[in-house]
């Protein structure tokens, strides 16, 4: 192996606040009762700013800015004037995305490639692609005006969305949530992960930058309390959320019998299927996408990799060849593939489950991997001999592990891919079309790669079948979250 | 000569193509006849027969689902009498018939209308198509009880869905003999099961089942029960239709909505390259 130079991204374009209020009604305001948490960085436990913990009062107020904002200004704007402060936001992105990347590595603990090369490209296009809805809402194929419809504009926005995203991509979740919302013309409160606020308090400040009309944004940081409250909230029109499963079904369960539309964007535990005839190489960089990307703190990671049992030996010994070239490390380093893991409860959660794995008798492999003294890591890891009983088959992880089963023929592959209560994403990798088309006929999923992983794009829906949600974001389709239609 | 002694119908399930009496043995006396009154098992075995139609009914092309769906209407009409005997006007089985006729055309056109391909920044070919949910709880309407029952059924098998329909228990003799209908329309067994009786009894399970995909509430006029039945669904994260307004306007245009509400959409990517 290579022995890389050091070759760190500098930090100096972020001007972190040592304490940050929440954003309401267009100005950063301190929680009514004052609580507040830390943002630490996870590649070096060191805090990095002091964030307000919203409660039920300030959750009240961010919600009655938004109706009033909806009500008053954003409601009745024309569509060509809100796609106007879209492309606004989309181009602010664009002219700091260097410092908004930085900032997503600092506080999210992933490589500065990714945040620098994926996030934040996407994070641009989606707010530029959902801009250009805004004044074509009524050509988006929604069908006709139903007849009990009132009369105005068709069709029409929701009112005041309440957002929950997570924290594994802050600030494109935050895309995926605001910019179709506001296209849509709905006003937002959203409340970002309480590791990762940061990228989504330097939005707000975007927001300010583009004259965003006050309370048509609204940030409320704070942790599972601060959602709930938001959820819960009466004057709310619309819940999207984007995280567990186990949350989303509190969540489905929380707006019951109530108006409130819900989208939800959940947990996966998709199969990554690779026949005897893939191109081994190409399926191993399909692996290792699937899995180690952003640490495979990825809802639609290739977590369970499906191999055909005559290719399994040689597609493994790829893959491990492989993965002992990963660079785990600092996520600030051009360099690295692999960074931290975004915190403590969750670096816990990966130890349990690999732990549940080794005993229920799987066997691990890592590559020899030097993990740093300080933060939450850890490193590549393949299990082998697992059983569709086992935990690891069956549990999101959540983190860089992957678990191998292997199948004899296509039918068992579809068998074993669709056994499980999710159903985001699924990935093949053959030569053959029509086996292609096949398996992706028969895969419950919402996503099926073919030949590739873990791609996305703001024209392209994304979202799951069974425990995995319900709605899409992305396209034409996710504008149906956010329309009375 | 004697008058001659009419030969009275017995008002049965409908589960898996077949007509079953429920399983419990028991009926109850709505609309002069004795009706099965269906039991949680029969829920149960309902479900069974929706899920194990689905796989073919979600695997047959659109073009023969959208024949199926017209031949349900050839036979609806040529059974006008038989439901205006059963108190249901002549206009009621009209709209009913056109409205087999309007769904069944959407087969082959929804899933142009709404999925194609997304144009990706990159080498990449990327289409989003529509697929049914799977199995689908419904709870039809108390009434209009023909064009209720159907303008709930149509939208959800035209797609590929399978359905647990729990009809109206006020006057299920309209969905009974609907059930004939279908019988006798080429639609395989399994793909719509009737249960009639009371809604307290079938709908809970239907909606606390692990193995239904979605439910549909239009029926629910209870805004308490309704939102039981939501947070039942919730434990398997159904797609839940929610109840429809008192006095909802049952001969208007339905839209896209009751079809689009039960269907997932599937994107799948591939590269471009030589």
């Amino acid at each position: 192996m290579f022995e890389y130079a050091p070759a760190p991204e500098s930090r100096s374009v972020v001007d972190l606040k040592p304490s940050y209020g929440l954003f309401i009604d267009g100005k950063f305001v301190d929680p009514a009762d004052g609580g507040s948490f830390k943002s630490i960085n996870p590649a070096s436990e060191e805090v990095l700013a002091e964030i307000a913990e919203g409660g039920a009062q300030d959750v009240d107020r961010a919600v009655r800015a938004a109706r009033k904002a909806y009500d008053k200004v954003w409601g009745p704007m024309p569509g060509r004037d809100r796609a106007k402060y879209l492309f606004r936001i989309a181009r602010i992105i664009q002219e700091r995305s260097r410092e908004l990347a930085v900032l997503e590595s600092l506080d999210n603990g992933k490589p500065i490639k990714e945040s620098r090369d994926v996030d934040l490209p996407l994070v641009a296009a989606h707010f530029f692609y959902y801009a250009g809805w805004a004044d074509k809402l009524e050509y988006a194929g929604f069908g006709r005006r139903p007849t009990s419809q009132h009369s105005g504009a068709y069709p029409q926005p929701l009112g005041v969305a309440a957002q929950v995203i997570p924290w594994n991509f802050p600030l494109l979740m935050l895309a995926w949530k605001i910019a179709p919302a506001l296209a849509a013309g709905n006003t937002v409160v959203l409340k970002p992960a309480e590791t990762t606020p940061l990228t989504a308090l330097l939005f707000a400040e975007i927001c300010q930058q583009a004259d965003l009309p006050a309370g048509v944004v609204n940030i409320v940081t704070g942790a599972g309390e601060t959602g709930r409250a938001l959820v819960e909230h009466a004057d709310v029109d619309k819940v999207a959320f984007t995280g567990s499963t186990d949350v989303g079904r509190a969540i489905a369960r929380a707006v019951a019998g109530s108006r409130k539309k819900l989208t939800l964007e959940l947990g996966g535990k998709a199969a990554n299927i690779v026949f005897d005839d893939a191109p081994v190489d190409q399926a191993v960089e399909g692996i290792v996408n699937g899995i180690f990307f952003n640490q495979g703190h990825v809802c639609c990671a290739g977590s369970r990799l499906l191999v055909q049992e005559s290719v399994a030996e040689q597609v493994l010994e790829s893959l491990k060849r492989r993965m002992a070239q990963l660079r785990l490390g600092d996520p600030l380093d051009k360099n690295t593939d692999i960074g931290a893991i975004n915190s403590a409860a969750q670096l816990s959660r990966i130890r349990e489950l690999t732990e549940a794995g080794a005993a229920e008798g799987a066997q691990q492999w890592s590559p020899p991997c030097e993990l740093p003294e300080r933060g939450f890591w850890f490193a590549p890891t393949i299990f082998t001999g697992v059983t569709q009983a086992h935990r690891i088959a069956r549990e999101e992880i959540f983190g860089p592990v992957l678990s191998v089963l292997t199948f004899r023929t296509p039918a068992e592959a579809v068998e074993k891919a669709n056994n499980t209560p999710y159903g985001l994403s699924a990935g093949i990798w053959t030569e053959k079309g029509s086996r292609i088309l096949w398996t992706a006929d028969r895969l419950r999923a919402g996503v099926v790669w073919a030949n590739t992983f873990n791609k996305f794009d703001p024209t392209s829906p994304f979202g799951g079948y069974k425990e995995s949600g319900y709605g899409r974001e992305g396209g034409r389709h996710g504008l149906e979250a956010y329309l009375n239609v | 000569m004697s008058e001659r002694v009419a030969v009275r119908k017995t008002y049965k399930l409908f589960i898996g193509g077949k007509f079953p009496r429920s399983e419990s043995g028991r009926s109850y006396l709505v609309q002069d006849s004795n009706v099965s009154l269906a039991s949680r098992k029969d829920a149960r075995d309902a479900v069974v027969a929706a899920r194990a139609a689905g796989k073919g009914w979600a695997g047959a092309t659109a073009y023969n689902r959208g024949q199926i769906l017209y031949r349900v209407a050839e036979m609806l009409e040529g059974r006008r009498e038989q439901f205006v005997a059963l108190g249901v006007p002549a206009d009621e089985v009209d709209a009913a018939t056109d409205r087999w006729v309007w769904y069944a055309g959407w087969s082959d056109k929804l899933p142009q209308v709404y999925g194609g391909a997304n144009p990706v920044a990159g080498p990449y070919f990327n289409l989003s198509a529509p697929e049914p949910t799977g199995v689908v709880a419904v709870v039809a309407p108390e009434t209009p009880a023909l064009l209720g029952l159907v303008s709930v059924i149509a939208p959800a098998i035209v797609t590929g869905n399978t359905v647990v329909v729990a009809a109206s228990p006020t006057a299920p003799l309209a969905a009974v003999t609907l059930a004939e209908v279908l019988a006798t329309s080429d639609l395989p067994g399994g793909v719509v099961n009737i249960l009639t009786g009371r809604l307290s009894e079938t709908v809970p399970t239907l909606a606390a089942h692990m193995d239904v995909n979605a439910i549909d509430l239009t029926g629910v006029t209870d805004p308490e029960l309704a939102a039981d039945l939501e947070v039942k669904a919730a434990e398997n994260l159904k797609r839940v239709l929610r109840p429809v307004a008192a006095g909802h306007d049952w001969s208007a245009d339905p839209g896209l909505g009751r079809m689009t509400a039960l269907l997932e959409t599937k994107t799948v990517w591939h590269p471009k390259g030589v």
